[in-house]
């Protein structure tokens, strides 16, 4: 009893149900939190995504079902009537919206809380050996500063001007001069973010701590599972990028609020009239301080992503993961290099040559760890006796879905080619495909994956597999043709979905420059809006499933259903209090599967070995 | 009892109470060199040197020294584990990479003027 | 159940919980601070030449705060020994002191900020400039009143150092000689907050978020200090653990403002 204390709440008396379910300090109930808001808020951002499609394939017209709906919601300002006096067409204004918050909420609301908090809370502490992670009260702050920036983004879509309308980039000075109502949805966007902030900060310093401090023992580095250190990666990128975006945050809210000009050069004329601000400000230094965060989040919303497959590949292909060790320090390279790429998205802001050449050169580089990844990952289906579990279908599709998101980063990385496709709907494309059938679908897969130790029950094996092969045609239906937008021309961000250049003459009369077509604008956006609602309606089988099989879901007949070897499967089901009801330690390594001269075609990390053979697992290392 | 607890708390951190004495001289030692370091930067400040920029420079390099005093000595850095140092360099580097990154990307051409 | 390692340290990593997290923490300030400290740079090396005011900041009063902080550090880790030696009394009396700092600090802060914006400066219509600070005995509605204030013909004498024999007269400016506002929103009279400029601007940030830093730090060490002291009786170990981290964060603060005093006072 030399290293440990007492926690405060010595808990020999049963909470009361605040205490358990709401105000909890357990890590597993701080995951399910995290789990379900986030996957509420991706909901929310799928459904403005809908409303945005349906815009951009039928400009102008009034939306239906929800038109008179979306009148109330947002008043007459921002809700129009159409040709035919139907009401619910939707604005410019209320398209930026929709698009700015849509790009927030998935990346902040969304995508991080459930790849981070939510995986990350559960499964970390069970799969290092430990109780709970090092500070379980900062574990709680952290998620109720989540809810609160949550909602502050969701109530910003009500206030005068309506929500905050310059991009989920927020450039300045656009993001200062779009509404001038004060405070207005920018105002609120700020200030959620500021909470938001604050909870991944919070969130990444216990991350980091637990995995450090509190491995069990016998759990060396590179015993960890890569699941693991893609949270820890992850972790500090958190740590040390949002940092310098919270300041900007205070900066921006500054110019918002107390009308000073951080971000506002001299000389600045809105609506015909001077603005009255001191002037002398770098709207260059916003995009600085803003890329600085958002690359490295880039990297955030993909690193658990990777864990999450690797995890299941080797469970189901009941094989070591091939290269593990470059995947490791594939990941921490990665997790360096972040940090020095982010004006790759900003070589057409006039920062001169040498400077765009080295960060074209860290861009580069930085698609080398990656591609290590991804080809350890393929490499390891080698030769493998592939058990087809939905989570593996899942995690299978990440492959090449995230290859293509990849790769077709290439382009934009070099500055040259980025000339063209910068801001048109060739970026779109490229990184919905990283996050969308990549990330999401890793994320999908995990909740299939781990679905039976939270609740002791499996979800439908056949409605999964609907939701699956639905999901991943219309994934491909909605995103594939923005490739071909985006070659052709097609700038983001327009509300009219391209219409205003459909084939637009050259000015004077001459030939001028050719507009877009009337397939790839008028066509493809109407292909994609009907894959976005195939796409929505896929979902409804996972819905209904998940929260079907809760209760009614095929029982497990043992703690460690799928037969992994890592440590998360050897407690009861669900966890305890505490996790673990016997001592802990570890003697092997990860993916200890179909080892020779063993009985069982699994290893479990923690199981000792008489004669253990030190070609597996490696040597304890601190 | 009280020195049971004495020697086990010191010990929690490593110290013994001899050099917890020891370790009081050091920090009002320091203490003063800090205040030294103030006047020292004061004065500094109101010399005409040359250019503006040894002005920024002889400021900058009396703060580092200052606050290397404060992280080395009152933080404890200078007996801290290396895991800490590992951290604290690495947000150095990117840190520095931050600014001097930011601030070579700002060309003329880069910068907006409105007429 | 029981985290391990919470108060006494990891072997192989030498540290307990609190400080690895302490440590991380303070390295995203660091980030912070350092990008609000970057902009800060940049901000002022791109300023159009003649447009970054020079001489505000009243040096004597930064430097005043400086030794304050100082001894503040001080004072804490003085604290943090005599604990180690089991001298709880002492502990008391020095990071009393402490707190009397901060109070003492964010006193003078508060006497600053209140005198920028006491601090106007109003445009006539005949391009004249009137600087200094408003008289607020002052309750007619017609006049623009001044205690003590120098007037310059342009906006650029402003930004030039103060003349040695700089002559500050009382001065009742007539609302109907002063500059109307471009956008039709009132008189062009403005004191000296942050919309003034973006020195102003980045002065009011850097030192108003380290200010709140100072709040909070001094918030969690009178905690420890006063209600939450029993722990020193129960878990001495652990209590001494929290005033160890709770000192780690205070001398971060002052180690921002060793570097926010020179450079927004004295360059």
């Amino acid at each position: 009893m030399q290293e440990t204390s007492h926690a405060p709440e010595a808990h020999h008396e049963e909470l009361g149900f605040w205490r358990k379910y709401v105000f909890s300090t357990d890590h597993k109930v701080i995951g399910i939190q995290y789990g379900i808001t986030a996957l509420l808020f991706m909901l929310f951002g799928f459904g403005l995504m809908l409303l945005m499609r349906w815009q951009l394939g039928h400009s102008g017209q009034a939306v239906p079902i929800i038109g008179k709906l979306l009148l109330k919601l947002h008043g007459a300002d921002m809700i129009g009537a159409d040709k035919s006096g139907a009401v619910g067409v939707i604005s410019a204004d209320l398209y930026n919206s929709y698009g700015a918050m849509h790009g927030t909420i998935m990346v902040f609301l969304a995508i991080v809380p459930l790849a981070f908090g939510a995986f990350g809370n559960y499964v970390t502490p069970l799969q290092i050996g430990a109780p709970d992670m090092a500070f379980p009260r900062i574990n709680m702050a952290s998620y109720q500063f989540y809810v609160v920036g949550g909602l502050i983004m969701l109530a910003s879509f009500f206030v005068p001007g309506g929500a905050a309308k310059s991009g989920w980039t927020s450039y300045s000075p656009l993001a200062t001069v779009a509404d001038l109502h004060r405070p207005n949805g920018q105002t609120f966007w700020l200030i959620g973010m500021v909470c938001l902030i604050n909870s991944s900060l919070l969130g990444s310093v216990n991350f980091i701590s637990t995995i450090v401090q509190l491995r069990v023992k016998g759990l060396g580095w590179m015993r960890l599972p890569f699941f693991v250190w893609a949270q820890f990666v992850t972790a500090f990128l958190l740590l040390l990028a949002f940092p310098p975006l919270e300041a900007a945050g205070f900066l921006q809210l500054s110019d918002n609020l107390l009308d000073t000009s951080f971000f506002l050069p001299t000389g600045l004329v809105v609506s015909g009239t001077a603005l009255h601000v001191s002037g002398g400000g770098s709207p260059l230094l916003w995009q600085h301080l803003f890329w600085f965060l958002a690359h490295p989040e880039v990297y955030v919303l993909i690193l658990p992503a990777m864990g999450i497959v690797t995890e299941i590949i080797a469970n189901n292909t009941r094989k070591p993961i091939w290269g593990y060790r470059s995947m490791v320090y594939g990941a921490l390279v990665i997790g360096f290099l972040s940090f020095i790429v982010w004006a790759h998205h900003m070589y057409l802001t006039g920062m001169g040559t040498r400077i765009a050449t080295f960060f074209q050169t860290t861009t580069m580089m930085i698609s080398i760890p990656s591609v290590i990844i991804l080809t350890s990952l393929f490499i390891s289906l080698w030769g493998a006796s592939i058990r087809f579990t939905v989570p593996m279908l899942f995690a299978l599709a990440f492959l090449p879905m995230f290859g293509i998101g990849g790769l077709t980063g290439l382009p934009l990385g070099f500055n040259v080619s980025d000339i063209m496709l910068h801001d048109t709907y060739y970026v779109i494309a490229h990184f919905h495909y990283i996050v969308a059938p990549g990330t999401i679908f890793a994320l999908f897969a995990g909740i299939y994956y781990w679905f039976p130790k939270v609740t002791g029950r499996f979800m439908s094996d056949f409605w999964g597999k609907v939701h699956f092969a639905l999901s991943f045609i219309f994934m491909n239906g909605v995103f594939l043709p923005m490739f071909f937008q985006g070659l052709a021309g097609m700038s983001r961000r327009m509300y009219d979905g391209g219409l205003t250049y459909l084939a637009a003459p050259g000015a004077n009369g001459s030939d001028g420059i050719p507009g877009l077509s009337k397939f790839v604008t008028y066509d493809l956006n109407r292909v994609i809006f009907v894959s976005a609602v195939c796409l929505a309606i896929a979902q409804i089988p996972f819905i209904v499933n998940f929260f079907w099989s809760i209760r009614h879901g095929e029982k497990v007949t043992s703690d460690n259903p799928w037969e992994a070897t890592t440590l998360e499967w050897q407690t009861p089901t669900p966890p305890p209090h505490g996790n673990f009801t016997k001592p802990m330690e570890v003697f092997r390594g990860p993916y200890e599967y179909s080892a020779p001269g063993q009985e069982r075609d699994f290893t479990p990390q923690n199981e000792p070995d008489a004669a253990e053979p030190m070609t597996h697992g490696n040597p304890v290392r601190s | 009892m009280s020195e049971h607890i004495t020697e086990h708390a010191a010990e929690g951190a490593g110290h013994s109470v001899e050099e917890a004495k020891r370790h009081m001289r050091t920090y009002a030692i320091v203490g003063v060199a800090l205040m030294i370091g103030t006047v020292l930067t004061v004065w500094a400040s109101y010399i005409n040197f040359r250019t503006r920029e040894i002005n920024i420079i002889v400021a900058l390099i009396i703060a580092s020294t200052k606050a290397a005093l404060v992280a080395g000595f009152f933080m404890h850095l200078i007996s801290e584990k290396k895991l800490i140092y590992l951290v604290l360099g690495f947000t150095i580097f990117f840190a520095t990479g931050l600014v001097f990154l930011t601030l070579q990307s700002m060309t003329p051409e880069s910068i907006i003027h409105i007429r | 159940m029981e985290i391990p390692y919470a108060v006494r340290p990891r072997p192989d990593t030498g540290l307990y919980n609190a400080k690895m997290g302490i440590w991380l923490f303070l390295a995203s300030e660091v980030m912070l601070f350092g990008a609000l400290f970057s902009s800060y740079i940049l901000l002022r090396v791109n300023a159009d030449p003649g447009t970054w005011p020079l001489h505000l900041l009243n040096v004597r009063l930064g430097a005043l705060n400086t030794v304050v902080l100082i001894l503040s550090s001080v004072m804490v880790v003085f604290g943090w020994a005599s604990l180690k030696m089991n001298d709880f009394r002492a502990y008391k009396r020095y990071q009393g002191v402490t707190l009397l700092c901060a109070l003492t600090f964010l006193c003078i802060k508060s006497y600053e900020y209140r005198d920028k914006f006491n601090h106007y400066e109003v445009q006539l219509k005949n391009g004249t400039i009137y600087d200094g600070h408003i008289d607020r005995e002052n309750k007619d509605t017609n006049y623009f009143a001044f205690e003590a204030a120098r007037k310059v013909d342009s906006h650029a004498d402003l930004m030039l150092p103060p003349a040695a024999e700089l002559k500050l007269e009382p001065a009742r400016i007539p609302m109907s000689k002063i500059k109307d506002r471009a956008d039709g929103r009132g008189k062009e009279i403005e004191n000296y907050g942050p919309w003034h400029s973006s020195y102003l601007a980045v002065y009011f940030v850097l030192t108003g978020l380290h200010a709140l830093h100072v709040i909070g730090g001094a918030i969690v060490i009178f905690a420890i200090w006063g209600p939450l002291a029993k722990l020193w009786k129960t878990d001495p170990e652990r209590y001494i653990n929290r005033v160890e981290i709770s000192g780690l964060f205070w001398h971060f603060v002052d180690l921002v403002w060793i570097f926010l005093f020179p450079v927004l006072y004295l360059l």
